[in-house]
């Protein structure tokens, strides 16, 4: 067996947790991560030496027990999964990982309970390698639980409500799962996310502080529910027929949702979560009243936690999250602005005077910036705009038309819209040469 | 330990104080939320109308709140009576919070964020309030409302998860935001400056708090000039974005568009009758 015996080389780095803050403070890229578990450090370490103890009290299975699985075991661990060796020892899944790892080599020794080499004897203290392996764990778990193994290890522990659930009473104790907000170490600490409200929550224990977000990155929990469609809730919900009056009546909230479950739910949307959402959102009141929304201190984040009651009222917003019948109007004003703009851009016939151009361009600029903000204004300007065909054009000859020179149009203006307009009017000879 | 805690709540009153039903109650582990309810509001029989069908053995829970129990009650019924008299002063509770008295009292714990911060990440630990889903008791337990993103999460701890909701009600935070509208947290930014810092040095805090408590009565009369509208703080609210490797998840994304435009059309709304 190539492992070294395990449990003197794990009681040492505990021993010494205390002072391990200040040994790697010289480190560098260790002691990031070590600084959000500063504050925690008392506790921490007391309940470090607890499972120690547990562990060499039974010494007949300390001798296999590897630093993983040690490592996942350590309170406040409990959200790691066991990473597999293979993952760790092929290279390719470390790629970059070697310039984020302080002693990357005795750190990769730890992790895979290799023998060290007799040289490493150079490092003064253990617990410097023991800061780089927990390091280095985590950034390899945060990229193994976005495989399919990974995945499937952390499904075991949702299922089994290792990660918790939703803080958040509406979500009637929804699982949730971890989740860093920065996929570099050294940020932030771990997260919850739930899906059913989509949003994310400080973990309930404190000793969870100390772990570092990183380790789960930004990607996995989303990851997680994109792959596991039954397990996301669906983005609408209808409030059952029973208590539909008052949604937020408090006392018809877990009955209710329990009798419906047995009933199939199905999301018409085939990519779409699966699940029945919790859809209840709290209604403020005072002696019964609700709170009026008009009220200053009335309602304002219930649309926060809202969901429409019918698949189809989401496909009522556009891209940029306007209401498509309220935009309709919106978007026929730029329409026609965009009618108006393309004259604009058009040469006038006294071209040869550049100074000129521009600052009646610049004119018609504050015009048409004027009918956008306006829409009264947008129907008297319509036939303002001077129009090819209108007066002032019909005069133009072909041969002033012929005169110009392309390069001597001011750059920024699109050559092919000129010359599309010019087409309207101009003879095809004319169009050709200019061209 | 127990004098110290309960000079704490009662600040400046007699020192017999200390051996009361009250003090005693206030103290133990669990009761963190509960607030002091004065002596002169409990001994008014018409602030405890009805409260005689709610609480069994009423006449003694009663002079046991108010320490006039005989001293030679069998042990059995000590625990019975017991009890009985933490219900009574929960249903109390529920009412006092709600005068103008018990809400200044509420808000100096809430200023302590002795209620908890919430668990929300973007709501930047904001202290939360204690609320019930019914004032009807033995219902549901008591949870907790913030007052920034306005949703109610349970407490994390089970000695608070398992105190009756009814002995705060459903009316409570949202009657101490309408008394006292300068309070409403900001949708965004950092924890209001009124509230004293995880860690802050208690002494200068305890004298700021003191002269509160004396000024508190009329603080409602001030403020209730003042003009801020609330029509549009919606859209500073922060929210979190799921991502896959930067780029957002369609559904969710989609939802999230969908519930942006419809506090959208709310802050319209409110805006153009002047919230």
């Amino acid at each position: 067996m190539s492992r070294r015996s395990q449990p003197p080389a794990n009681i040492e780095p505990i021993g010494v947790e205390v002072e391990e803050e200040e040994v790697t403070g010289g480190v560098g890229e260790g002691d990031e991560i070590m600084e959000d578990a500063q504050a925690q450090e008392g506790e921490y370490s007391i309940s470090l030496s607890d499972v120690v103890s547990g562990t060499t009290g039974s010494s007949t299975p300390t001798s296999t027990l590897t630093w993983i699985s040690w490592f996942c075991s350590l309170p406040g661990h409990e959200y790691f999964c066991e990473v597999a060796e293979d993952f760790i020892e092929d290279d390719f899944n470390l790629t970059g990982l070697n310039a984020m790892v302080p002693f990357w080599k005795e750190a990769m020794e730890m992790v895979l309970d290799v023998e060290p080499d007799e040289d490493t004897s150079k490092i003064p203290d253990v617990s410097i390698v023991e800061a780089s392996a927990e390091l280095l764990y985590g950034l390899v778990h945060q990229r193994f639980i976005l495989t399919r193994a990974g995945l499937q290890a952390m499904i075991e522990k949702y299922e089994a409500g290792v990660f918790g659930a939703c803080p958040r009473v509406y979500c009637s104790m929804t699982h949730v799962v971890p989740c860093g907000r920065s996929d570099l170490p050294g940020l932030d600490t771990v997260k919850l996310f739930c899906p059913n409200c989509n949003d994310i929550y400080t973990p309930p224990s404190s000793r969870f502080q100390g772990v570092d977000g990183a380790f789960f990155g930004t990607t996995f929990a989303h990851l997680f529910f994109q792959s596991y469609r039954e397990l996301a809730p669906a983005p609408f919900w209808k409030p059952s027929s029973a208590g539909s009056s008052s949604s937020s009546a408090p006392s018809s909230g877990s009955g209710s949702s329990s009798s419906r479950s047995s009933e199939k739910f199905v999301n018409p949307n085939p990519h779409g979560g699966k699940r029945r959402a919790a859809g209840r959102v709290y209604q403020p009141k005072i002696y019964g009243f609700k709170v009026n929304e008009k009220a200053k201190c009335g309602p304002r984040m219930q649309w926060m936690r809202l969901r429409p009651e019918d698949p189809e009222e989401l496909d009522m917003v556009d891209w940029r999250g306007r209401w498509y019948d309220d935009a309709d109007e919106d978007f026929d004003e730029e329409e026609a602005e965009g009618d108006e703009d393309r004259p604009m851009e058009d040469f006038d016939p006294d071209v040869g005077e550049d100074d000129e151009e521009e600052s009646e361009e610049e004119e018609e600029e504050e015009d048409s910036r004027v009918s956008q903000g306006r829409s009264t204004r947008h129907a008297h300007s319509a036939p303002q705009p001077p129009v090819p065909g209108a007066s002032k054009a019909s005069l133009r000859p072909a041969e002033i038309l012929q005169s110009i020179d392309i390069s001597s149009l001011p750059v920024k203006l699109p050559v092919a819209s000129r010359v599309k307009v010019m087409r309207q009017w101009v003879t095809p000879a004319a169009t050709t040469q200019v061209c | 330990m127990l004098r110290r805690a309960v000079e704490d709540l009662s600040s400046g009153s007699d020192s017999d104080y200390t051996n009361s039903w009250i003090a005693w109650f206030l103290s133990s582990k669990g009761n963190e939320y509960f607030c002091e309810v004065e002596e002169e509001y409990i001994l008014d029989r018409f602030n405890l109308t009805g409260l005689n069908t709610e609480v069994a053995n009423y006449t003694q829970a009663l002079d046991s709140i108010t320490d006039n129990i005989d001293e030679d009650i069998p042990d059995e019924l000590r625990g019975a009576l017991d009890v009985q008299a933490r219900h009574l002063y929960g249903l109390i509770h529920a009412r006092w919070i709600v005068t103008a008295r018990g809400l200044a009292k509420m808000l100096e714990k809430y200023k302590r964020a002795d209620f908890g911060r919430c668990p929300r990440v973007l709501c930047q630990s904001q202290p939360l309030l204690p609320v019930g889903l019914s004032d009807i008791p033995y219902e549901k337990s008591v949870k907790l409302y913030c007052g920034r993103c306005e949703d109610i999460y349970s407490p994390k701890s089970s000695r608070h998860g398992s105190i009756d909701g009814a002995y705060f009600g459903t009316s409570f935070p949202h009657l101490l935001f309408l008394v006292y509208p300068n309070l409403i947290p900001p949708k965004s930014g950092p924890v209001d400056v009124g509230l004293p810092v995880r860690g802050a040095p208690t002494e200068g805090d305890n004298q700021r708090r003191t002269r509160r408590a004396r000024e508190e009565p009329e603080l409602p009369a001030e403020t209730i000039g003042e003009e801020f509208s609330t029509a549009s703080v919606a859209l500073k609210a922060e929210r979190y974005r799921p991502r896959i490797f930067g780029f957002q998840v369609h559904e969710i994304a989609k939802l999230q568009r969908w519930q942006e435009a419809v506090r959208d059309r709310q802050v319209a709304r409110l805006e153009e009758i002047g919230v």
